[in-house]
């Protein structure tokens, strides 16, 4: 299924929460929506669930306007989450499933199945409030998916687990991509985003200021800076015109250089002059993160 | 629609399985059996033990005037105070009556002593013989034969008639129906503010605990309002039905197990109001409790049913809905009170101005009270057991529908923009903008 949400618009009294926004989401793809607090990030995902409502835009599914009944084939993970204190799991899960138009049937099949690929077939019968932070989020994360929804919207799904659980709930998510399932994952944490998504959208003070593919933005982001690894016992010598250092670190038993190429220089140049220099080990672009490129757009300039 | 089955559905089934629902289902109605059995119960304690009187009287005004009663036995001692206190007190477990010799002519003061609480009943008795004795010896003091007076004495016994429309005449008595109309009017705001709050407290809950927003994605803010407004007014209805029909158990299962024999519960109660008339020297006065049972029967009983019935859902859908908004609207609660305060005036007003009420229940007070929708469901449920005109009736229940069709409309927007509002501070202000805005 593909998302395409154009040109949304959205006002909270004389705030404007969302300013001609478009993303669009290909199919079987995950695609991160980034953006510092506060960016109008949930907004558009309530938008997009039919939670809220849009001052102007269109929100298209393979294509047609979005309905009602789309409802069903969605699955949210809303940020703040929570369940009923005082029901049971089970009973609690199968209700939330039923909801979304499953049968009571399907959905106990169905959950006693993730329960046990989870390792939490105990917990069926015990309260929610007995359960601990994290284990709450792993049933709402289950809960999420159950109805396999053909597209999948998680609002930080990582915040609260610890490393093993985070590496179970990546590999679900990718999973769940693999299986026909198209997501939209939002969040701040960039290291998982560079791990798992295909496509960003960063969002900014209500508008959509970058999107695209990792890699190309991380292309259109590079700063022609290198990073040489090499033995010698002398610092290197480079040509003023061709490039400057900016920093140079010993490392095990060899130096570590990095270098940004001056306009017009390429890196054969450099390494040219590298050769004669050193033993070179190493000889490698350094990208910038995502996380260098989230602090460079959204600080204030 | 399916899903709002499913709301109302889990919302009656939680509250239903809850542990303080099963309680107050127990409670409730062994503490309205006990209210019925207990006097009975305590009367036919106190009757089968006897109690014996010793009366030491130092003025001789009494002699062979206390007569014995079925449990309360007299005979006359001459000894010592001291002794005499010892004597019956301690050794055989009595009471003793003494009477001084007065400081003018008239023995007014006697006193009893007793090892327990002797009882009002005996009492009064005492005091009523003594009462009597000492107002006929100062008659024929005067040369007033007491038979003359006795003779000229009369009781008046009012009985108020009811004259339905049909003419059909009907025995009325006030108390009974002020005890009626003050029983339903506290049943109802109990219920609508017992419930209401399940409601309130319902939404806060799924609002602060962020859960709304997964259902609201699957259902709307409209539905899940609905269904938890309804769910728990089955609650409700379950819980009152359980009340009446495990009172009614407990009752009959007393009445087998510990009173005795062919004397049933009304003809116990029966009994001992009619001895307390004897000892009042109530002379020809009619059973009260026969008078009860009658005036009970001229209140319909159908019609007190069917409109508590009625009035406690239309009353609750009416509160329900307004606080389910304030529920959606706020988000702590110092705000909850704010708004809680003007929403529930009108409630403890129909409830402070019972008393008016029921002095006049035809005033024209009591007419609008009873028509409009914030106060029609304890007000009318005050009136009824007066009786009152059919027509006021069914339009004072038009209006109550007019009412909460309004206020569950009014409810839905405010609680559909309020559920997924976080963090702001909400005025009147704020509220108006909703419930205007598109």
């Amino acid at each position: 299924m593909t998302l395409q949400a154009n040109h949304i618009s959205k006002s909270f009294d004389k705030h404007k929460a969302l300013d001609d926004v478009t993303i669009q989401v290909p199919e079987q793809s995950i695609f991160g929506l980034l953006g510092p607090n506060g960016a109008g990030k949930t907004t558009l995902i309530r938008i997009i669930n039919m939670i809220a409502v849009k001052d102007q835009g269109e929100i298209l599914l393979n294509g047609k306007p979005m309905q009602p009944s789309d409802a069903s084939q969605i699955g949210y993970l809303p940020e703040e989450r929570g369940l009923y204190k005082k029901m049971k799991v089970g009973e609690q899960a199968v209700y939330l499933a039923r909801l979304k138009g499953m049968s009571k049937h399907d959905a106990t099949v169905k959950l006693k199945h993730w329960f046990g690929k989870f390792e939490m077939d105990s917990w069926w019968n015990r309260k929610v409030e007995e359960l601990s932070k994290g284990m709450q989020q792993k049933v709402q994360f289950i809960v999420t998916v159950l109805h396999q929804p053909k597209l999948l919207i998680f609002d930080e799904p990582f915040s609260g687990f610890d490393p093993i659980n985070v590496n179970l709930l990546k590999a679900e998510i990718i999973n769940l991509k693999n299986e026909g399932s198209t997501i939209i994952f939002s969040t701040h944490n960039m290291a998982s985003v560079e791990e798992i998504c295909d496509q960003i959208t960063l969002i900014h003070q209500s508008k959509n200021i970058l999107s695209g593919e990792i890699n190309d933005i991380k292309q259109r982001y590079k700063t022609q800076t290198y990073e040489v690894e090499y033995r010698s016992s002398k610092a290197l010598m480079l040509p003023e015109g061709l490039c400057h250092i900016i920093s140079t670190q010993p490392k095990n038993n060899h130096l570590v250089t990095h270098v940004k190429l001056l306009d017009n220089a390429t890196s054969n140049l450099l390494l040219q002059h590298l050769i004669q220099q050193a033993e070179i080990l190493k000889f490698q672009e350094v990208l910038p993160s995502l996380n260098d490129i989230f602090i460079r757009e959204v600080s204030p300039k | 629609m399916n899903k709002i089955l499913l709301i109302i559905q889990r919302e009656y089934l939680t509250r239903v399985k809850k542990k303080s629902f099963i309680v107050m289902t127990i409670v409730g109605p062994v503490l309205m059996a006990a209210m019925i059995i207990l006097p009975v119960f305590l009367a036919s304690w106190s009757e089968a033990t006897e109690k014996r009187i010793a009366v030491l009287d130092e003025t001789g005004w009494f002699f062979e005037k206390f007569q014995d009663e079925d449990n309360i036995k007299f005979y006359h001692v001459f000894e010592g105070l001291e002794e005499e206190k010892n004597q019956a007190l301690n050794v055989k477990g009595d009471l003793l009556l003494y009477i001084p010799l007065p400081e003018l002519n008239i023995p007014v003061n006697a006193e009893l002593f007793s090892s327990k609480q002797p009882g009002l009943n005996v009492t009064s008795y005492i005091k009523s013989i003594m009462k009597q004795t000492v107002e006929n010896k100062k008659l024929l003091a005067s040369g007033i034969d007491p038979e003359i007076i006795k003779s000229a004495k009369v009781d008046i016994n009012l009985v108020s008639i009811k004259v339905d429309e049909g003419g059909i005449e009907k025995k009325s008595n006030t108390e009974v129906e002020v005890g009626l109309s003050i029983f339903a009017g506290i049943m109802i705001y109990f219920f609508i503010f017992m419930f209401g709050a399940q409601v309130l407290k319902g939404v806060i809950e799924e609002k602060s605990n962020r859960i709304v927003e997964v259902i609201i994605s699957s259902v709307k803010p409209f539905q899940l309002m609905m269904g938890k407004i309804v769910g728990i007014a089955l609650v409700g209805l379950t819980q009152f039905m359980l009340w009446i029909v495990l009172t009614l158990i407990i009752v009959g299962i007393v009445q087998v197990m510990f009173i005795s024999g062919d004397s049933s519960t009304l003809e116990m109660m029966g009994t001992q109001s009619a001895m307390m008339g004897h000892v009042n020297d109530g002379g020809s006065q009619m059973n009260p409790m026969m008078m009860i049972t009658e005036t009970l029967g001229s209140v319909n009983f159908m019609v007190m049913t069917l409109s508590f019935i009625f009035y406690f859902l239309g009353g609750y859908l009416l509160y329900a809905s307004l606080f389910a908004a304030i529920g959606g609207a706020v988000d702590n609660d110092a705000d909850t009170q704010q708004f809680m305060l003007p929403v529930s005036i009108p409630l403890i007003l129909a409830v402070a101005m019972s008393g008016v009420i029921i002095n006049q229940p035809d005033s024209s007070l009591a007419f609008w009270m009873s028509m409009i929708p914030f106060t029609s469901p304890i007000t009318m449920m005050m009136r009824i057991p007066f009786g009152v005109p059919v027509w006021e009736i069914l339009l004072s229940m038009g209006l109550l529908v007019a009412g909460f069709i309004f206020s569950t409309w009014v409810a839905g927007k405010i609680y559909k923009t309020g559920i997924l509002m976080y963090g702001k501070k909400i005025s009147y202000g704020v509220i108006w903008k909703w419930l205007t805005a598109r």
